[in-house]
């Protein structure tokens, strides 16, 4: 068995509400003098979500985990999940409320380009400024110097001040200086996002050796096909509580969406953004003639949806929208507009040709949407992620071959025309 | 320790108790530092004219002004000393002294943005700091001896230095140093919670010079307000700076005594905080 590099164990990150952002010597004197009279504190914020609880806030919830060498683990969840909290603490810029962790070794981590990078230093110094920040020795860095340069593609650059670089360069920069410092665990949070496509590709190789060289990689992104194309492991964050430890194609399926099969989906009780659902709500979905939810290709979904309106609207649509299992948007489509009245509650059954969509599993996003004056969307419900549909694959009908998913994407056109011939 | 740790290198808890303080991390970043230090004289002269005549060009001036605000108009007693060199002194070794304190004391606030995406050893920060002012106090320091040898080498010299004291000049800027250093971290630790401090500092490093013997001589407290003499030497820098004084420009005789309180206080001001330091920066992200 591995060598096992990092343990998390039981850690909770609690964070105080309403003293997040400066505060002075008065009020935490008005907040002492209102917790001795038992009254409310009136530095403390009104929170609205299920984990502020006396004006705190669970960032991470009891969260354990374990690393072992050679492990390139995916920490996928939303915004808010807790990811960066959870990097944050591993990389012990701040503490935990509650826990343990333990490292075996030395922990870098490329939270953010250029982080320590000093504007007016050249390349050059930089390189050892944020290597010596990261922990490097300057003999180790005198040892990789030319390395590091030549993997960062900006030879020509080394003795510029950064502040003239561009913010490719500086990525570069920066991921070369972290890349060589040889860590134990290597902590990337959204690095990537940056960088042209074949650096991109340099960097994901270049972390693959981290953990085939039997180190180990923490890997955030909101990319999934970075993170399915580099990571060996997954784990899934749901406010603030790790819901998931497997595989990465499970972790992948799991932000794509809540993975709902269920035929019958109560829509009244699901979370939606802010400020949608309000005068017009979707309560209920209803699949038609269907056993479970896949579907052959070139088939189509039927669905009774059932909405309530507070608000009347003379051109109302249903509108779909299709994401892949990689969480990018594939498709969408609406209905033709309808009015309703208001305070009317009304059923309409639908139909969705499933044409062109690729064999795979999809999250389907659902809104109640009109047009505006100026051309745009007046959403008056929205929900995420309603549920899944898959369509199978059949060779018989993609002229023998399988679907390549990873490759060919979602979306399979018409066949390609022969007009002629000619030898 | 070892067998404690269970193999693993680095444990974090919640609880961090006082006096956990990282000190073995302070050792394996010194490279940190000296990079550190080496970027504050790259950059400290960038796109200025005079570049790093700077150095020197301050505190002259200030020099200057204070012969002739203190000595000239207001007419000051120096002690028998010649007033430039009596009031360089106090200058240079005050200079050091607040510079130290008032850069470190915003340690935190500053370096927030870096502090927030990457650990190392915090105390790093504030020590490159501390070692950088010494490095120019070093030139300054070579400038007043300069003007000491030239009024020391003159016929009839109005300065006498004591070379038993002057041996104890090693001791003297670490003891400015490190007092900057303490009281400037325990004011960074402060002010991630209250900002008032920030405002406080500059405005209170000034009011500290005057209670200081820097544009006067404590001989002047002493025959004034004898009573207040004891208060008066309790302020640490005072018997460090009339040291400087008596050992490179001479005086009849000096007594050790009120040093040896400074140097116990030095002690506690910087163990205070170092330990304030250390409790604040594990969690000063979650407050600043």
């Amino acid at each position: 068995m591995a060598e096992r590099l990092l343990e998390v164990d039981g850690v909770s990150k609690e964070y105080r509400l309403g003293q997040l952002n400066g505060y002075t010597l008065h009020d935490d004197i008005t907040s002492w003098f209102a917790r001795l009279r038992g009254k409310e504190d009136p530095n403390s914020k009104i929170g609205t979500d299920y984990r502020q609880q006396n004006g705190t806030m669970l960032a991470l919830d009891d969260v354990s985990l374990n690393v072992d060498r050679g492990d390139a683990l995916a920490v996928i969840g939303l915004n808010g999940a807790g990811k960066s909290t959870l990097l944050k603490l591993i990389s012990r810029i701040t503490a935990p409320t509650k826990g343990e962790i333990r490292i075996r070794g030395r922990v870098a981590s490329l939270l953010e380009i250029g982080t320590g990078f000093h504007q007016d230093l050249t390349g050059r110094d930089n390189i050892y400024l944020n290597g010596a920040i990261l922990g490097m020795r300057r003999s180790e860095i005198d040892a990789k110097l030319d390395e590091i340069i030549a993997f960062s593609e900006i030879e020509k650059f080394i003795d510029t001040p950064v502040k003239r670089y561009s913010s490719g360069m500086y990525v570069k920069l920066a991921f070369a200086v972290a890349a060589h410092l040889a860590p134990d665990i290597l902590i990337c949070d959204e690095v990537l996002a940056v960088g042209d496509l074949a650096f991109q590709q340099k960097c994901l190789s270049k972390m693959r050796d981290v953990a085939s060289e039997g180190r180990a990689v923490l890997y955030v992104s909101h990319n999934m096909r970075t993170v399915s194309e580099l990571c060996n492991r997954g784990v899934y964050l749901e406010r603030g509580r790790l819901t998931y430890d497997g595989t990465t194609e499970r972790a992948i399926e799991l932000y794509g969406g809540s993975g709902i099969r269920d035929l019958d989906r109560d829509l009244d009780s699901m979370p939606r953004p802010k400020l949608r659902g309000e005068t017009m709500r979707m309560l209920r979905m209803t699949i038609r003639d269907a056993t479970g939810i896949e579907y052959p290709m070139d088939g189509a979904m039927s669905f009774t949806l059932t909405s309530v309106a507070h608000v009347p609207d003379p051109a109302l649509r249903v509108r779909i929208m299709v994401y892949s299992s990689m969480a990018a948007p594939i498709a969408m489509t609406q209905t033709e507009p309808f009015p309703v009245e208001a305070e009317e509650t009304f059923s309409v059954d639908l139909r969705m040709p499933l044409d062109g969509i690729a064999p795979g599993e999809y999250a389907v996003k659902m809104s109640l949407a009109s047009l505006t004056p100026t051309g745009k969307s007046c959403l008056y419900d929205t929900i995420v992620d309603v549920g899944h549909f898959v369509v199978t694959d059949d060779p018989a009908r993609n002229d023998g071959f399988h679907w390549q998913e990873r490759l060919w994407g979602n979306f399979r056109l018409q066949p390609l025309q022969i007009e002629g011939i000619r030898r | 320790m070892q067998r404690e740790r269970g193999g693993w290198d680095t444990i974090i808890r919640p609880r961090h108790g006082w006096f956990d303080i990282d000190f073995k991390g302070l050792i394996q970043y010194r490279d940190l530092i000296w990079l550190l230090v080496k970027r504050y004289f790259t950059l400290m002269y960038r796109q200025t004219i005079l570049g790093p005549a700077w150095v020197i060009v301050q505190p002259l001036l200030t020099t200057v002004i204070f012969t002739v605000v203190f000595g000239n108009i207001a007419n000051l007693p120096t002690d028998g000393m010649p007033p430039f060199l009596f009031y360089m002194a106090g200058s240079i070794t005050w200079q050091y002294f607040s510079s130290c304190l008032t850069t470190t004391s915003n340690t935190f606030i500053q370096n927030r943005n870096l502090f927030g995406k990457v650990y190392f050893p915090r105390l790093c920060m504030p020590i490159a700091t501390v070692c950088s002012e010494l490095i120019n106090f070093f030139v300054q320091f070579a400038m007043f001896l300069i003007f000491v040898a030239f009024y020391a080498l003159r016929p009839n010299a109005a300065v006498a230095p004591n070379w038993r004291l002057i041996l104890l000049t090693p001791l003297m800027l670490m003891q400015l140093g490190l007092l900057g250093l303490g009281f400037g971290i325990i004011v960074s630790a402060l002010t991630t919670r209250y900002r008032d401090l920030a405002m406080l500092v500059s405005f209170g490093v000034q009011l500290w010079m005057y209670a200081t013997p820097v544009t006067y001589s404590s001989s002047m407290i002493a025959e004034r307000f004898p009573g207040l003499l004891g208060a008066y030497m309790l302020n640490p820098i005072t018997p460090v700076i009339e040291l400087f004084r008596a050992a490179y420009l001479g005086v009849a005789e000096y007594s050790l005594r009120y040093n040896l309180i400074s140097a116990g206080t030095t002690l506690a001001v910087l163990a205070l905080g170092v330990v304030l330091f250390s409790h604040t920066e594990k969690t000063f992200m979650d407050t600043v």
